[in-house]
């Protein structure tokens, strides 16, 4: 099967199920598909168990303070390493809930990649086995990859920064 | 599992049965001198046997994604030189990609193979690092240090293009800084000629070595399934029997006009895992030749003045040049608003770079997927039951490296 018509089957499938709340191909050739974050569990299952998506290859978060009620999203990629098609998701979370399904009951690869998303933007993975800091300290009491902790310390005066934004 | 199966699966002649069910914990690492980076493994042992083991990361966490978000997109290299240290410039060219993929550049032939040309240097670099020292970590230290004169030539190699050699930061967005010089072809072409002769003898010394395979076959093995359930990549799954490599599944820089093999394993152990990088060093010297004999002509950089840096003395002649300058250095050019993925075949497998860019002078979003991260979360189950020195092989055959561990 060419890798663009079992692409077309994959759509199809996730879309049969009612999976996809949008889908974007974008410019660069690649899959976005905006998934229900109560829903992404089931999607990896049925990914994984009938169309053989078995290698997840990424999974991160990101921090957008202004969009409301979708201030949080997870993004993970997954892919078909025989079909050798990649596909994107997302889920947006709004700050006040924050949470997502561990997907480690299908790929233990998963488990240090939330540990990480959760480290860094606090987004709460249910089911995880052992939810925890990663790489911050254990006493950290904040999510240091959230946009309103600034690189730099805000109240320095001895760096102007009017012409080039820095 | 009978006793014999043990003995058999784990390669040590060690009862099973416990001598008087005494549990001690030991604390291997944060700095151990076996472990050739900073990680820490609480381990629980009985005996020699380790029951249970738990990693402790993110010693030498030093934040580089957060960086990245205040810096602009040129200045980014760097901190990417130190993510996999033993083979920068990889990891250099991988970001360069993702960038040019992001404002949607198109190389030159010429970028493209000097490119495989350095990054197959660093892939032999880097493997020559973790093969040494396994051999090194079974108690054989003469072939580590030829080896690492070797690797010592490929980083006089390395200098020759762009002056550094450990954190090279070499390459811009948009190609090199400049062509490869003669001097460059003179050294690689003696390396090229003295390399597999003295590789050669390096791999004699070891490859089928009875002392050595009796201490690495079967020692920290994964399956197929396993392992791919983990997300590994690169030579570790190659040696679990998967053979998926992004330079074939997702050529990049001109990857399809190369024939090369890609060696794989069967057991996924220590000895199957030593085996797939000495063979892929020699693939690499395959793709190298080939890299050389069909050098094209033309341009070393694309034509995308206003993402490629100008040369430094047209910045002091010319004003288009000196503008552009001053723009990309201050980050003042347009960059798209996207976001995309990308990765190369580092030494230690996939590298992916997920960027998301909203337009700005940084970018909104970046996230290095490390395969180092990924894969030593299944240490402890490849590890459970075995010996520690065994332990100690598995880790230095995995190829663990800390600044890609911690980012």
């Amino acid at each position: 099967m060419s890798t663009s018509s079992f692409l077309d089957k994959t759509i199809d499938g996730l879309n049969s199920k009612g999976f996809i709340l949008e889908y974007i191909l974008d410019s660069y050739n690649e899959h976005n598909i905006v998934i229900d974050a109560n829903k992404a569990l089931e999607v990896v299952k049925y990914l994984n168990s009938e169309l053989g998506y078995n290698f997840l290859v990424d999974l991160t978060g990101s921090h957008y303070p202004d969009k409301e009620n979708q201030e949080y999203q997870v993004v993970f990629h997954i892919q078909n390493l025989v079909e050798n098609t990649r596909l994107r998701f997302k889920s947006n979370l709004s700050k006040d809930q924050m949470e997502f399904p561990s997907l480690t009951p299908v790929f233990s690869a998963s488990n240090w990649m939330e540990r990480e998303t959760f480290d860094f933007f606090g987004i709460q993975f249910t089911g995880h086995p052992e939810l925890r800091r990663i790489l911050n300290v254990d006493d950290m009491d904040y999510h240091p990859m959230r946009k309103e902790y600034a690189l730099e310390d805000e109240t320095r005066r001895d760096k102007n920064d009017t012409f080039f934004g820095r | 599992m009978s006793e014999l199966e043990v003995n058999k699966k784990y390669n040590v002649q060690v009862s099973t049965e416990t001598i008087d069910g005494e549990i001690a914990t030991l604390n291997l690492g944060p700095t151990h001198p076996a472990t050739h980076g900073i990680f820490q493994n609480v381990l629980k042992v009985d005996g020699e046997r380790i029951l249970h083991a738990e990693q402790t990361v993110g010693y030498i966490h030093r934040a580089f994604e957060k960086l990245a978000e205040r810096r602009p997109y040129n200045q980014i290299t760097p901190i990417t030189d130190r993510l996999n240290y033993c083979s920068s410039p990889i990891n250099n060219m991988g970001w360069h990609m993702t960038v040019e993929k992001l404002i949607g550049a198109e190389m030159p032939k010429r970028v493209d193979y000097m490119r495989v040309i350095v990054m197959e240097l660093s892939r032999i670099a880097d493997h020559l690092v973790c093969n040494s020292v396994i051999g090194v970590d079974t108690g054989a230290l003469t072939g580590f240090t030829y080896m690492f004169q070797e690797r010592e030539k490929i980083y006089d190699i390395f200098e020759e293009i762009c002056g550094a050699r450990l954190t090279t930061n070499v390459g811009r967005i948009g190609g090199f800084d400049r062509d490869f010089s003669p001097e460059f072809f003179s050294k690689l072409n003696t390396f090229l000629k003295e390399f597999p002769k003295n590789f050669d003898e390096f791999g004699s010394l070891l490859e089928r070595n009875r002392i050595f395979m009796d201490r690495t076959i079967g020692a920290g093995p994964i399956s197929a399934e396993r392992a791919l359930n983990y997300s590994f990549a690169g030579p570790n799954l190659r040696a679990a029997g998967v053979d998926y490599d992004v330079r074939v599944m997702k050529p990049y820089s001109s990857y399809q006009d190369f024939d090369f093999n890609i060696p794989v394993g069967t057991e996924g152990d220590t000895y199957d895992r030593f085996m797939v990088r000495q063979q892929e060093i020699r693939e690499s010297l395959k793709i190298i030749h080939q890299a050389l004999d069909n050098m094209p002509s033309g341009d070393y950089h694309a034509d995308i003045p206003s993402f490629y840096l100008p040369p430094k003395e047209e910045v002091y002649r010319s004003m288009e040049a000196l503008i552009y300058h001053f723009k990309i250095v201050m980050g003042e050019t347009p960059i798209p608003v996207g976001e995309v993925y990308h990765s190369v075949e580092g030494g230690n497998g996939e590298l992916g770079y997920y960027l998301v860019s909203d337009g700005g002078r940084n970018p909104y979003r970046l996230h290095f997927r490390r395969p180092c991260f990924i894969y030593y979360q299944a240490y402890p189950e490849m590890i459970k039951g075995s010996l520690l020195s065994d332990a100690i092989l598995t880790m230095s055959s995995m190829n663990v490296i800390a600044g890609e561990l911690d980012a």
